[in-house]
């Protein structure tokens, strides 16, 4: 009788050890890339949609379910969660996951940051104190993300460690061939004057050399108005841009209206993985984007 | 609504300075330095009955009624920070026209681990959905009725909780409070032991990404020792200054229920919230009744079960405005009253309270909101009310994340 319950914890346990890492990826992008770094060895669960402002997000109870079981928890950081993820961290209780820990990772800490502001004034709308957290626009900045992500992985679950190596192996020079062909298919942007409805470019534009002339907010965050849209259509007068780019999330009213005034093309990004149909994975986020951004021109 | 807070740290800053310490980190409010925050906010009101009165068959219930003109509301300063890696704490202080009060002040433990959650100090209890909420977030100006006769608009409570979250997909969610029993119906009477207990338990998920739900149960006990309520003219031209007197237990069980709607899950454009409660009391005790001024009192049986809930619904149109309607319902039940006070105190007041209220406000952006509130107030028989409030909520500071 002993001898069966023994085999049966010892069942039990192997089972544990064998589980899969729980992982809660705070957005699309960083689900696809742990998916791509972790294969079969994460149960991978998105606590966001790619047609949801991520600034606006609550911390839904199904959020802090979620979080209970996680070992890893990935996210922007930079503040972009900060709106919810301090009661999501509070009431799941894991210590496994909370800031700190091997399971708390935030990807900003490890891209140089943009637009780091030198002054903190609500004034200025909605500006985050680490610099712009929209990083992931920039297709480079997943290789040192995924290289601290895998070694995160390794860290969290060592018995894996030739398995992770290998997949990080093999999306690092995917990547980097993937980048290579992304930057000669976007050299004719380099230098286009754009618009955009909200301050979430600034990663892309800095990769691929567009030039962005001004903001449909008057401020982060602030609605678009109809004065400031005026202006905006005015400075363009002088100024003229290429296109007006806005991100799956947002509402296409305001860059339909200089669209139409300053007859310019109105692009909607995918912003993240899922944004747009096409967007399936981290390959497609950037092949779409791409896509459209080059269609825009035309 | 207040969601998210992006620069917690305009207040790190200058402590920063000050302190010639500043860490630019994370998602957690915490940044180091203690989080503060101040939230500004005043209130204009136009009644035209006296805001004094009690709801009809509530007279032994407070009646945190709203102030007419122009008064300060719950304007509020905070303070929030991880201890150390074991304990956080968290106080608030609401600044009332003359005073400053302590509404929270406690500790929570972070790394009990399996789910568990300790929590002690003054808190606000978890029954119901609205009870947790900070004045800043309500969506109207006022509480429900129900909350404002069954727990005189909040129930806080000096003492300790526990709570432990299942490992299951869905959110479930148990756990206890014991405690001074300092706040309504609780009559703070100095004991050993504790004075109230609360057991709740809520439960939610999603309805794929667009739809969130939560439930709850909430159970609330405490004996009432010599709960005063004075000036209370229970027999319809009685003469004032005579008051009661009730011992007993009560015992209140409530049901809550939020169901949140957002096109594509996306809360910045357009959203609907729908949510309702429930609370149920029953107090059986002996009630004494001064039928004058240093007359004699007379003391008997008195066993009363009361409810009350309400229904609002919140619609953001678009991303800067809001607009939303609240029912109120009140039953104040027919009361068993010993023979002896039979013919002191009413038993069938044979009149529901209620009362409906619609809401607009903008938001210029998550820290401010400017509010227009009309109310049809029948809670008072014979005694209709037209009011309408004029209300600001500013927040300044690290303030950090709402809950749901």
């Amino acid at each position: 009788m002993q001898r069966i319950l023994g085999t049966l914890l010892l069942l039990l346990l192997s089972g544990n050890v064998h589980a899969a890492l729980n992982v809660f990826a705070c957005e699309p992008e960083w689900a696809a890339l742990t998916q791509q770094l972790a294969g079969s060895q994460a149960n991978i669960y998105t606590a966001t949609g790619p047609l949801q402002d991520p600034h606006q997000v609550q911390a839904r109870p199904s959020l802090i379910a979620k979080a209970r079981s996680a070992q890893l928890l990935v996210c922007t950081g930079a503040e972009l969660e900060v709106g919810w993820m301090p009661v999501v961290l509070r009431e799941s209780t894991n210590s496994n996951i909370q800031p700190g820990s091997a399971g708390h990772f935030e990807a900003a800490k490890y891209v140089a940051m943009l637009e780091v502001p030198s002054r903190l004034d609500r004034a200025d709308g909605d500006v985050h104190a680490a610099g712009n957290p929209h990083i992931q626009t920039d297709a480079r900045n997943f290789l040192p993300i995924a290289d601290a992500l895998s070694k995160r992985l390794i860290e969290l679950d060592p018995a894996n460690t030739a398995y992770y190596q290998q997949r990080h192996a093999a999306f690092d020079q995917q990547w980097r061939a993937a980048i290579a062909k992304w930057e000669k298919q976007a050299a004719p942007l380099k230098g286009v004057a754009i618009v955009v409805h909200h301050k979430g470019f600034p990663y892309l534009n800095d990769w691929l050399g567009l030039h962005e002339i001004a903001e449909l907010e008057p401020k982060p965050g602030m609605e678009p108005s109809a004065a400031h849209l005026e202006k905006v259509l005015g400075d363009l007068q002088q100024h003229p841009a290429r296109m007006v780019l806005r991100a799956a999330y947002q509402n296409e009213r305001p860059s339909e209206w200089i669209s139409e005034r300053a007859h310019i093309p109105a692009v909607m990004l995918p912003f993240t993985v899922g944004g747009t149909p096409q967007a399936t994975d981290l390959f497609g986020l950037f092949d779409d984007t791409i896509q459209r951004l080059l269609a825009g021109l035309h | 609504m207040f969601k998210k807070i992006c620069s917690n740290t305009a207040f790190a800053v200058l402590l920063g300075h000050s302190l010639g310490a500043f860490a630019h980190d994370t998602s957690s409010d915490n940044a180091f330095n203690p989080a503060l925050w101040l939230i500004l906010s005043g209130t204009y009101g136009n009644m035209q009955r006296d805001p004094a009165i009690p709801a009809t068959g509530f007279a032994m219930s407070p009646n945190p009624a709203q102030t007419q003109g122009f008064s300060l509301g719950e304007s509020e300063l905070g303070v929030a920070a991880d201890i150390d890696p074991e304990f956080r704490g968290f106080a608030t202080f609401s600044i009332l026209s003359a005073s400053i009060s302590v509404e929270n002040a406690f500790v929570q433990t972070s790394t009990l681990g399996n789910g568990l959650n300790l929590k002690f100090g003054r808190f606000f209890s978890s029954l119901g959905y609205l009870n947790e909420q900070h004045a800043h977030a309500w969506d109207f100006v006022d509480q429900p009725l129900v909350y404002n006769t069954m727990w005189n608009s909040q129930l806080i409570e000096d003492g300790m909780q526990l709570k432990w979250l299942a490992p299951t997909d869905m959110f479930v969610e148990v756990g206890g409070e014991v405690g001074r029993g300092f706040g309504y119906p609780g009559t703070d009477t100095p004991r050993n032991g504790s004075g109230a207990t609360v057991l709740f338990a809520h439960i939610g998920d999603d309805i794929g990404i667009e739809q969130s739900w939560r439930a709850g149960i909430s159970a609330h006990q405490t004996r009432q020792t010599n709960a005063q309520s004075t000036a209370v003219p229970d027999l319809l031209n009685t003469p004032g200054g005579v008051s009661d007197s009730f011992n007993g237990n009560s015992n209140t069980a409530g049901l809550d229920f939020i169901w949140k709607y957002a096109p594509n899950g996306n809360f910045r454009e357009r959203y609907v919230k729908v949510q309702s409660e429930y609370f149920r009391r029953r107090q059986d005790g002996m009630l004494t009744y001064a039928t004058q001024p240093g007359g004699a009192n007379i003391a008997d049986r008195y066993i009363d079960t009361q409810s009350g809930w309400y229904v609002q619904s919140v619609y953001q149109f678009m991303p800067t405005w809001r607009t939303g309607l609240r029912y109120d319902r009140l039953d104040p039940g027919v009361a068993t009253v010993g023979a002896l006070n039979a013919g002191n105190v009413i038993s069938n007041y044979a009149y529901t309270p209620s009362r409906i209220t619609w809401m607009a406000d903008y938001n210029a952006s998550e820290f401010s909101r400017i509010r227009l509130q009309l109310v049809r107030d029948n809670s008072r028989q014979g005694l209709p009310d037209n009011q309408l409030f004029l209300q600001y909520i500013m927040s300044m500071g690290a303030h950090g994340a709402h809950q749901y």
